[in-house]
């Protein structure tokens, strides 16, 4: 059997596993790890300027792909820069493997230099971790770390490696595993039949029913069965923030984001609902409002992979524990054996209260002749790239305007920190996606504050010619916190504005970029279509926006899914 | 509504920091919890008692301790026939002849076993339902003083057929 060190074994079971990228930051701790990449040539490290940015990239990569993303950091710091990472990774359920570094064995507990207890830093925010204590116990821990990462709900996995397990001095046996299996570890992928049988009876006789898919969804890779059904029973969809792209957004069956910046159609077809079918989603507080008054007449039958997410907020009358692709088949077979259908005549009444909802057209805005508005940057870009481009954004109104105004065509089109809300996420999420599909257009769609959190990574993309656009809706202030407060605090704008916001055009320069400042209207689209024709460069468009534009529609707080702001002086009726 | 919760983990590093982690995180309380090996030494058996406000949160607390990686079995007790037992070992000052016999013979109702003596205490192991040790030492505290108390926390099993097993 061939003879390799710790870390040897390290780079030996990533290369076995199929890895191909590894995003990282080398140090003390893993320095025999970054002599063994140096010698394989089958893994591509690329190096970050922070590590944040690193699992981010890492994070996204996999979100793009479906693929296990993979992270090398070293220990102490290096281990707890990732946590934001980590944690943005566990709340959208990706799977990722975090290799890092720790100081010897025999030192750890001593406080040692650069000792952090890892484990026990990124416990709340992992779906498992592993320490490995010896150079044979790697290959087995890696194999495990990336069945965990990528089954089940998936999640980020951690492995903790003190330094002399790593050792190049002492060599052993190295296998990696073919497969492996956990006695205590099952994930559930087909549906109960009682419950399949129930809920396609609940489906056929439901009046008023609405689809609501969320991110689980995409990661189950079940778009194709939930168009299917969809359009077999002639349902009204609404997709989560994390959804969006599991249905075609320009489907004449969309019926918008539903949620606290959700459509006046899909919140109140939520609302009015007497059978709501959740497929991947969670029933989050930026989608119920207040979970008391929430959708009073419906019944609610959910499909999640994750016991815990069933009933955790919101009572599942006829809840079903599976993969949501599985799930739905089984659904889809059960419906074509039966031949059975719905009443047509009361889904058709629904849908024509639907269309009452829909012409209220709450997505227009109105345009100003000394303004740029938010809603046509992301039109223009919609325009621009014919729909078909890799969307990562940061967070705050510019991640919410991207996700009301450009119709997602397919899954993991969209890319965003939905349930950890990370800003900072953007950038490195675009470099993750375009390494993973160099010929597809890239865009980050930003804010002046999210943009500053990893700027850093302007560097990272010149080292390795990363060319994605990223494309600044710049109003010089934290736009959703200046919202918040000009709608809730009095106008008091403690803290939201940016009285020093550097020259993007050439802080894009200085890192051998091309910065594009547009402050008119008619600018907009040719500085997009250069953007996107330079197709080796990275392009930064930094494009004045109104900064007293607000987004809309906005739940009213402690409200039911029905109760919105519409615009800054109508409000639907309490 | 007090519940009890038996788990069967595996007996790894770290296992019960996640199980003591998770009720943290999400802001459970723990009344009580003991863990120790089985007979099968790669695994290990953990009681917990708990205070819940209503059904669907111990069903919560539940699902999520199923969720953790290390975790095989769970399963509440209190929902059926079940035998509870805790152990408490009670130091009580018992200065005078009078008094050591008062503190001998409330230990022999509540069956409890004098394990240590000097001139001037009595140290006292008692077992059962965490109540009735509650009582033992309520009617102690009226006559002497306790100087010292340790209690093992609730270990708990169904009672017939029913078996937590891997």
């Amino acid at each position: 059997m061939e003879m390799l060190s710790g870390a040897e074994m390290v780079v030996r079971s990533l290369q076995d596993e199929g890895i191909e990228h590894i995003f990282g930051y080398p140090g003390g701790s893993v320095l025999d790890i970054y002599d063994a990449i140096f010698q394989s040539d089958k893994i591509e490290h690329y190096l970050v300027r922070h590590e944040q940015a690193a699992v981010h990239m890492a994070d996204a990569y996999s979100r793009a792909t479906g693929k296990v993303g993979t992270v090398l950091v070293t220990a102490g710091p290096g281990a707890t820069n990732c946590i934001t990472g980590i944690a943005t990774a566990y709340m959208d359920s990706i799977p990722l493997v975090v290799l890092s570094g720790q100081v010897p064995t025999n030192w750890i507990g001593d406080d040692a230099f650069q000792e952090t207890d890892m484990i026990g830093v990124s416990r709340p925010v992992v779906k498992h971790s592993f320490s490995c204590r010896t150079a044979e116990e790697i290959p087995i821990a890696i194999k495990k770390a990336f069945y965990i990462a990528s089954t089940g709900r998936p999640g980020p996995v951690v492995i903790d490696l003190p330094k002399d397990v790593q050792s190049p001095l002492n060599k052993f046996p190295y296998e990696y595993p073919e497969s492996v299996s956990l006695r205590s570890y099952h994930p559930t992928l087909s549906g109960h039949k009682g419950q399949i049988k129930r809920a396609v009876a609940a489906l056929l006789s439901a009046k008023k029913p609405v689809l609501y898919v969320g991110g689980g969804s995409i990661i189950a890779n079940a778009s194709k069965q939930v168009l299917a059904l969809a359009e077999k029973l002639n349902l009204p969809v609404t997709n989560t923030l994390m959804g969006l792209g599991a249905f075609p957004g320009q489907h004449k069956q969309f019926i918008g984001m539903l949620g606290m910046h959700g459509t006046y159609e899909a919140n109140l077809s939520m609302h009015n609902a007497d059978l709501i079918f959740s497929a991947g989603a969670r029933f989050d507080d930026r989608v119920t409002n207040n979970v008391d008054k929430f959708c009073p007449n419906a019944k609610i039958m959910q499909i999640d992979i994750d016991p815990t997410s069933i009933s955790k907020n919101i009572h599942a009358d006829l809840p079903i524990v599976g993969s949501i692709e599985v799930v739905l088949q089984q659904m889809l077979d059960l419906l074509e054996e039966t031949q059975a259908t719905n009443d047509s005549e009361s889904i058709n009444a629904w849908w024509d209260q639907i269309n009452e909802w829909r012409a209220k057209d709450c997505l227009a805005y109105q345009t100003s002749e000394t303004h740029i508005k938010p809603q046509q940057v992301i039109q223009a870009l919609y325009k621009v790239t014919k729909g078909d481009a890799i969307v990562t954004s940061d967070v705050g109104q510019h991640q919410m305007v991207a996700a009301q105004y450009y119709p997602f065509k397919e899954p993991r089109q969209w890319i965003n920190s939905g349930g950890a809300g990370t800003m900072g996420f953007g950038l490195p999420a675009a470099m993750g996606c375009k390494i993973a599909f160099p010929d597809r257009p890239v865009v980050c769609v930003t804010g002046d504050g999210s943009i500053q959190m990893n700027i850093q990574e302007l560097s990272t993309c010149m080292q390795y010619n990363i060319p994605v656009v990223i494309l600044l809706l710049n109003n010089r202030s934290l736009g959703m916190v200046k919202q918040w407060q000009k709608m809730f605090y009095g106008g008091r704008q403690s803290h939201s504005y940016m009285d020093s916001v550097p020259d993007f055009v050439k802080l894009s320069e200085a890192y051998n970029h091309i910065g594009i400042k547009v402050d008119k209207i008619e600018e907009l689209e040719p500085a997009l279509e250069r953007a996107f024709e330079l197709k080796d460069r990275v392009v930064f468009i930094d494009v004045a926006i109104d900064p007293e534009e607000h987004v809309y529609p906005m739940q009213v707080k402690f409200g039911s899914m029905e109760d919105m702001y519409l615009s800054k002086t109508e409000r639907t009726d309490a | 509504m007090r519940s009890i919760i038996s788990v069967l983990l595996e007996n790894e590093s770290g296992a019960l920091a996640r199980v003591v982690g998770l009720f943290a995180q999400r802001a459970y309380n723990i009344e009580s919890l003991t863990v120790s090996p089985t007979n099968d030494l790669t695994l290990s058996r953990m009681t917990i008692t708990t205070e819940v406000d209503c059904r669907a949160t111990l069903e919560q607390m539940m699902k999520q301790l199923h969720k953790l990686v290390d975790v095989l079995r769970v399963s509440e007790l209190t929902e059926g026939s079940h035998v509870e037992r805790e152990l408490m070992l009670v130091k009580i000052r018992t200065p005078n002849a009078e008094l050591r016999q008062e503190v001998k013979r409330t230990a022999d109702i509540y069956r409890g076993q004098i394990v240590d003596i000097t001139p001037n205490l009595y140290t006292i192991q008692l077992t059962g339902a965490c109540s009735k040790l509650d009582a033992f030492l309520a009617t102690i505290e009226d006559t002497s003083e306790i100087v010292e108390v340790v209690r093992s926390g609730v270990c708990g099993i169904a009672r017939g057929e029913k078996a937590l097993r891997s």
